[in-house]
């Protein structure tokens, strides 16, 4: 095979959700398609490397900075939702419900993985609430055990500024049967209900 | 309600452990596999073991199951079973295109391990477990902890995060500079509340089994009665009618005053991750660890026995019993208690010996297998 292409197709096969095979799909698909696919392409990918920036108040990924966010006028300032990643801002984005700020922090703590307090954005979100204005910080990280842990590290660190703290609430899915669901998360929707 | 009987009825292997292609059909009632060492018995039955949730009964890897001499990275386990009346066919197995997962179908549908216990229960007793008593409080943790998971699925995830939360947390604590006493706590947290869920199950478990064991050996004294006591920091709170999330604050104190004790020494003092599982031979008033090698395994045959009927009565639906080498250290009186034990449940036991005339107690109740280089004989 020809180097700049193997080459091309190693540094595909390292993009999450990406193998050596998917990888040879893709590059052969694109170089089929170098008008419709390949070429738009470069372009986009030149323009987000050229002018996408990591906002200094969220840690939103934006081409401005402070992002669109955090300088729309229309979201309620008094509200901050932290989440593990962008990743995660942009699923809530998309479910139209959050009205408030974010802040990434930009993981999990793991001390096997080597990430402490320091390497998040915990200061970062500490200042935005000393700053003051905040009256309530949503945490919204994963169920996982990393996830829990920052959770209530974080949860710690904000426990003497006058603000409620609160967490998303785990259970039954929209549209689904209880039958179809593990008995973890059903034992969690039942510690959570509440009165109708 | 009855419970439903469970079984196999027929069960395929393709390039697993020592079998290249290898089918075994028309199964009826219970299986004696009898063939020489290396034959294949045990990999047969832990071929089974993989329809439950885990790694089998060898807990080994994906790559150690595949067959060695074949070249290949993949294999493939496929059962038909009955349940309620309703024939299902289950696999699981991996590809060569991606060894490290395993796959699983039922009934042609891509499915996961966690979907087993709702098709069947699949228990066993091996010779490796028969030293329990012997080991370190692990080993019988271990093998507690899976009698728990057939009652509580959940009890695995729990035992994980609290595992992985107490290394996370020795981590810490034996790590250079200075420790963040807040991520501690967080940590300690964690540790608190999963563990406390598990020693609630573990707990619940051993509470619901004793009855049962003391029934099963009154009628049938062939098998000594043997008393459980799962002990440990949170089990113990528990006992005393502590409810759940007052132990788990006892558990978060005591935890952060062993900070410095636990650093210095490298290990934690307290916590899930110690108890241990005690069981005495009531007969003799002796702790298991102190009788014989034959005594041992008919405590731990009448724990497993008992263990089936409580499934049996909880989930509705026998469970499927692996019983390797089974005859090995009981004596005749036992082996036909056993087998009168199996055919009074109407579970479908797995049994392997190199001797057939162990199992003569069976002639005519059950399917006799021989095995010999990784195929079948049905007799």
């Amino acid at each position: 095979m020809v180097a700049d292409l193997d080459h091309l197709i190693k540094l595909m096969a390292r993009l999450p959700g990406f193998g050596p095979r998917s990888a040879r799909r893709a590059v052969l698909y694109l170089i089929k398609k170098k008008e419709m696919a390949l070429f738009p392409l470069i372009t986009a990918l030149s323009d987000v490397a050229a002018e996408l920036t990591t906002c200094n108040l969220c840690g939103n990924v934006d081409t401005v900075n402070p992002c669109h966010i955090c300088t729309d006028q229309r979201r309620d300032d008094t509200a901050l939702c932290v989440v593990e990643d962008v990743d995660d801002l942009w699923a809530l984005e998309r479910a139209h419900s959050w009205r408030g700020r974010y802040h990434v922090l930009g993981g999990t703590l793991s001390a096997l993985n080597g990430v402490g307090p320091d390497d998040l954005n915990i200061k970062g979100l500490v200042e935005r609430v000393h700053a003051g204005g905040i009256e309530e910080v949503v945490l919204a990280v994963g169920a996982t055990l990393d996830g829990q842990t920052t959770a209530h590290y974080v949860a710690t660190q904000l426990a003497h500024y006058p603000l409620q703290i609160t967490a998303l609430a785990h259970g039954v899915p929209v549209g689904g049967e209880l039958d179809y669901l593990d008995e973890g998360t059903l034992t969690q929707a039942l510690k959570a209900r509440r009165p109708l | 309600m009855t419970p439903q009987p469970s079984s196999i009825n027929s069960i395929s292997l393709h390039n697993f452990r020592s079998y290249e292609d290898a089918t075994l059909a028309s199964i009826a009632g219970s299986v004696v596999l009898t063939g020489p060492n290396g034959a294949g018995k045990t990999n047969l039955l832990e071929a089974v073991s993989l329809f439950a949730p885990g790694r089998g009964m060898r807990s080994a890897s994906l790559a150690e199951m595949v067959n060695d001499s074949s070249g290949k990275r993949d294999f493939a386990i496929s059962i038909n079973m009955s349940a309620a009346d309703t024939d299902t066919q289950i696999g699981t197995g991996v590809a060569a295109a991606s060894p490290g997962k395993r796959s699983v179908r039922v009934n042609g549908v891509a499915a996961m391990i966690a979907d087993f216990p709702s098709y069947m229960s699949v228990l066993w007793l091996t010779p490796a477990q028969d030293r329990i008593f012997m080991e370190g409080a692990s080993d019988r943790r271990r093998f507690f902890d899976r009698l728990v998971l057939g009652l509580f699925p959940d009890h695995a995830g729990h035992v994980a995060r609290y595992e992985h939360a107490m290394r996370e947390r020795m981590k810490l604590l034996t790590s250079d500079g200075t420790i963040d006493p807040a991520w501690l706590s967080a940590l300690e947290a964690r540790v608190a509340e999963h563990g406390v869920a598990a020693a609630a199950a573990r707990r619940e478990t051993a509470l619901a089994l004793q009855p049962l064991i003391d029934a099963q050996t009154d009628g049938l004294s062939a098998f000594p009665r043997a008393a459980l006591a799962v002990l440990g920091d949170f089990e113990n709170l528990l006992a005393k009618g502590l409810p759940a999330l007052a132990v788990e604050d006892v558990a978060r104190g005591a935890l952060a005053s062993r900070r410095t004790n636990d650093a210095s020494t490298g290990r934690a003092s307290y916590g899930p991750g110690r108890t241990d599982v005690h069981v005495t031979h009531c007969g003799k008033g002796q702790s298991a660890d102190r009788c014989s090698t034959g005594e041992q395994k008919a405590l731990l045959v009448a724990i497993i026995l008992a263990h089936a009927q409580l499934i049996a009565s909880r989930l509705k639906r026998m469970p499927i019993i692996l019983l390797d080498e089974i005859a090995a250290h009981l004596d005749a009186d036992r082996r036909h208690a056993l087998f009168e034990i199996i055919m009074h449940l109407g579970v479908q036991a797995w049994m392997t010996g190199t001797d057939r005339s162990l199992f003569s107690g069976l002639d005519g109740m059950a399917s006799f297998i021989r095995v010999n280089n990784a195929q079948f004989n049905v007799e």
